[in-house]
């Protein structure tokens, strides 16, 4: 059991711990939070998969300016009634999620994949690497990315507007 | 064969005329489209007088005008055929029908629809010449339905009263069901032959290969035939239409329900002799019908008080003699029979129209009487074709019916010969019984009608007398051997061949002729002593003279059996069909469908709850559904 | 090295409870969050895959990823926000206008 498979099922417990209470908890804001927490994981998880590029902008963009807009809205709206779970509903929705889950696991668990990685490179991961593929490779989806940004801003200014 | 288009002239002239007069016949005005019309119908006949003059160079004419369908093996041409047979029935069609149009420019002169008439008399034109020329069956068929049609339109043509529409519709409809046995027949016929490798429907084709159907088969065939020709022909049981047929303007009568139309049965069968000839029984059972018509329908007319009705029920009665000719075996015989009919009875009705114009209208025989001094023309010429019908010596109707008793009786019918014999009998009496009672004797008319009796104009007359002329001596084409010969035979030996050689001896023959001359004697005297002298019997009604005269009156009630025995049970069956089975069934089944859709319908859109989640759910299990799928492939 | 399968079957884990949210929790904003855990337990793949295969293409997907994810979860809050304002709940199960 070498260190890196030890960090590994660490962070994957903790992982599924965060996610779990995403969807279990109660309070919104904890449940916000709780999000928070499994994005700043799956960050360090592609830090270690040699991605240190993306696993900043996950910071960044994912756990320090979606989630901040999220905690905006839910003190914004402040919901005070609380939930009427449904017991048929929640078996019912356990039930498809595991066989969800017995169907891809199989599928998943095969084992011949790769279980050698090709060797990194310094440069592999690098901010330098990616500008290179999305300036050359990706540059028209980077240009309509773009787009949908500028979109949504207009969109989100105009559907969120008081009527007057 | 000689291919001759001229041909294809004599009908399309009164078509033509007819299409005219439909168009423009207003704007022409009633003396041109009368005159256009005769002459619609005399330049056809001096046509066919010419064809008539060329034909025994050639044989056969044929014009082939177009093909009308060709579907593989099977070809059917619109194509104009005339042989012996089809020659005389043409002379006959349009010289008589010419002399009727003539007639009827002086009888419908005052009637404002005279340019319809002339329409639809010219139409008739057309399809009976269509039926006579026509080379296979289908256009025999064509020209069929056609004169019916035209019976139709010409029977209910003062559609004003009702009861005429009636008679229309009952002329049409009886037809139909003959009809419907005709097609059966011709449909069977077309599929037989076509099984064994042969599809046509041509005369001269379907005689080469008619021996190549089984007995049976042709039996069929021919019986459904005839079914066929007992409605256009009015024999039984389907003749009921030809009485009620005479509330027709009385040309219409005389040349449809005369002349012409009610001979196509006759004609058809000649036609198809040689299938005939194979099937016996059929020819049996005809020949029993035709004298059973014949007898049956000249105990009718002996009562009848109608003018026209007598003559109604006289030439059904003649049809069956006809048919009885035909049954024997006899075919050239009963054309004989037909051409000179035409003539005799022709002249018979255009008389009884010409005494209906003088009496202002009035049909009955008890309100006539003493005419003869007001109307000399018309008189003799009735006298004239009456001794015709009769069979009185030396007249048409005497050879021609003399010839058919005595087919009839040297072919070893000897009952039907009886039954013949007794009905020229009646014949005569009935015949004499009207002729007294409408021109005889004192004049029972009101003084109002009497003031107004006179002769017709000549346009009536004339023809009057050109049909009694030949009521004599048309019948003098074909008399028996030891007369001066038989030129009809010898004209029609083509066709029907000499198998129409008398059997038996020549003594037999005259003495069965004289037999006949004395039951005819016998009849005319009794129909003298009954209506000659006493002047009281002739205004006796139906409720006196037992049994037996009610029932001839009323024409056995065969109308009102047909109607409940067959019409109401009909119109019942019909009734059950449009209240009942139509809303219920068939639009339940439809509305079934409908209501069916629609219940699947709310079943399913129940799936449309509105609910994301449900939908995602959905989306979940469809995701689901194919993981597996390919699970299970790999 | 950890096996590929390992970063699989934890990103499948992660995906499944993210499915579980969307369909069981009746709060909007919860489930707009649960989307976003499905999406990055995607990205979470496509790193991993991106790592063994040694190919960008991985990242350069995951990229995009962020940046639609970032789209559309600012319009999915505007939309929530303005539905908010009409219907005072977040209940999903009380937007049933479209039922048949």
């Amino acid at each position: 059991m070498n260190p890196s498979t030890v960090i590994f099922f660490v962070l994957a417990v903790l992982l599924v711990l965060s996610s779990l209470m995403v969807v279990f908890v109660r309070n919104v804001v904890h449940a916000a939070v709780a999000l928070v927490a499994a994005l700043l994981l799956i960050a360090i998880f592609f830090i270690t998969l040699q991605a240190p590029m993306v696993g900043v902008l996950q910071v960044m963009v994912y756990a320090g300016a979606i989630m901040v807009l999220f905690l905006f809205v839910i003190m914004f709206l402040n919901p005070m009634t609380p939930e009427r779970p449904r017991r048929a509903w929640w078996a019912l929705g356990t039930i498809l999620a595991l066989l969800l889950g017995a169907l891809l696991l199989p599928i998943v668990s095969k084992g011949e994949l790769l279980a050698d990685p090709v060797a990194a490179t310094e440069f592999f991961g690098s901010p330098e690497s990616l500008a290179k593929s999305l300036f050359t490779e990706f540059v028209l989806p980077f240009e309509i990315a773009s787009i949908v940004l500028l979109v949504a801003i207009v969109g989100g200014v105009v559907l969120a507007k008081r009527e007057r | 064969m000689a291919a001759f288009d001229l041909l294809r002239w004599i009908p399309l002239i009164p078509l033509l005329g007819s299409a005219i007069n439909l168009f423009f016949g207003r704007a022409l005005g009633k003396k041109t489209a009368g005159a256009l019309a005769c002459a619609a119908v005399g330049a056809p006949f001096a046509l066919a007088c010419y064809v008539f003059w060329q034909l025994p160079a050639a044989g056969i004419f044929r014009d082939t005008v177009y093909t009308w369908m060709d579907s593989g093996a099977f070809q059917v041409n619109v194509s104009f055929q005339i042989d012996a047979l089809s020659a005389v029935m043409l002379l006959i069609v349009t010289g008589i029908g010419f002399l009727i149009h003539v007639y009827s420019l002086g009888y419908m002169e005052h009637d404002e629809d005279l340019v319809r008439f002339f329409v639809y008399l010219n139409l008739f034109i057309f399809f009976m010449l269509v039926l006579v020329m026509g080379d296979n069956l289908l256009l025999l068929f064509v020209g069929w339905e056609g004169v019916g049609l035209c019976s139709y339109l010409l029977v209910g043509f003062w559609y004003h009263d009702p009861n005429n529409s009636i008679a229309g519709n009952k002329a049409f409809i009886v037809n139909r069901i003959g009809d419907f046995g005709f097609v059966l027949g011709m449909l069977l016929l077309l599929t037989e032959l076509g099984r064994q490798g042969v599809w046509t429907l041509d005369f001269l084709e379907l005689q080469k290969h008619a021996s190549m159907l089984s007995p049976a088969i042709i039996s069929v065939i021919t019986l459904l035939l005839f079914v066929g020709a007992t409605g256009k022909s009015a024999q039984i049981p389907l003749f009921v239409w030809l009485p009620d047929a005479m509330a027709g303007p009385t040309p219409v009568s005389a040349l449809i329900h005369a002349a012409t139309m009610v001979t196509a049965g006759v004609y058809m069968t000649a036609r198809l002799h040689f299938l005939f000839a194979l099937a016996p029984e059929t020819l049996a059972l005809i020949a029993v019908i035709g004298a059973a018509t014949a007898f049956f329908a000249a105990t009718v007319a002996v009562t009848q008080n109608d003018i026209k009705k007598v003559l109604a029920y006289s030439t059904v009665s003649q049809l069956g003699y006809m048919f009885l000719a035909l049954g024997v075996g006899a075919f050239s015989a009963a054309i004989f029979h037909v051409f000179t009919h035409a003539f005799f009875k022709a002249c018979l009705f255009l008389g009884s129209g010409s005494v209906i114009h003088a009496m202002g209208g009035e049909q009955d025989m008890r309100k006539m009487g003493g005419l003869k001094s007001y109307m000399p023309a018309t008189y003799w010429t009735y006298v004239i074709a009456t001794l015709a019908i009769s069979g009185a010596p030396f007249t048409a109707g005497f050879f021609s019916k003399d010839l058919i008793l005595w087919q009839a009786f040297s072919h070893g019918a000897t009952v039907l010969w009886g039954i013949g014999l007794f009905t020229a009998g009646l014949t005569a009496f009935y015949m004499f019984r009207q002729l007294i009672m409408v021109f005889h004797g004192d004049c029972r008319a009101d003084a109002h009608t009497k003031a107004h009796l006179h002769e017709s104009p000549t346009v009536m007359t004339l023809p009057l007398i050109v049909l009694a002329i030949g009521s004599i001596f048309t019948g003098w084409l074909g008399s028996p051997e030891y007369l001066w010969g038989s030129r009809w035979d010898r004209w029609l030996e083509p066709l029907f061949g000499a198998a129409e050689a008398h059997h038996g001896s020549v003594q037999t023959e005259v003495t069965v002729t004289l037999i006949t001359l004395g039951v005819v004697a016998v009849g005319i005297i009794i129909a003298f002593i009954k209506y000659g002298r006493a002047g009281a019997k002739i205004s006796a009604s139906a409720t006196e003279g037992g049994f037996f005269y009610g029932l001839s009156l009323n024409k056995y009630y065969v109308d009102e059996i047909y109607d409940a025995v067959i019409v109401r049970p009909f119109t019942a069956c019909s009734v059950f069909f449009a209240r009942f089975f139509d809303p219920w069934v068939i639009d339940g089944a439809v509305n079934g469908v409908a209501a069916t859709a629609r219940g699947f319908s709310s079943i399913w859109r129940g799936l449309q709850t509105g609910n994301v989640q449900h939908y995602v759910a959905g989306f979940l299990l469809g995701t689901l559904a194919l993981l597996a799928y390919y699970l299970g492939q790999t | 090295m950890v096996p590929l399968n390992y970063y699989l079957i934890l990103s499948a884990i992660v995906f499944i409870i993210g499915v579980v949210g969307v369909l069981i929790r009746r709060n909007l904003i919860i489930v707009l969050m649960s989307i976003e855990l499905m999406l990055n337990a995607v990205n979470l793949t496509f790193i991993a895959f991106s790592r063994f295969l040694g190919s960008m293409e991985g990242q350069v997907v995951v990229f995009f990823v962020m940046a639609v994810a970032a789209a559309e979860a600012v319009i999915g809050l505007a939309i929530i926000i303005s539905v908010f304002r009409h219907r005072e709940t977040l209940d999903p199960q009380e937007m049933q206008l479209l039922k048949w």
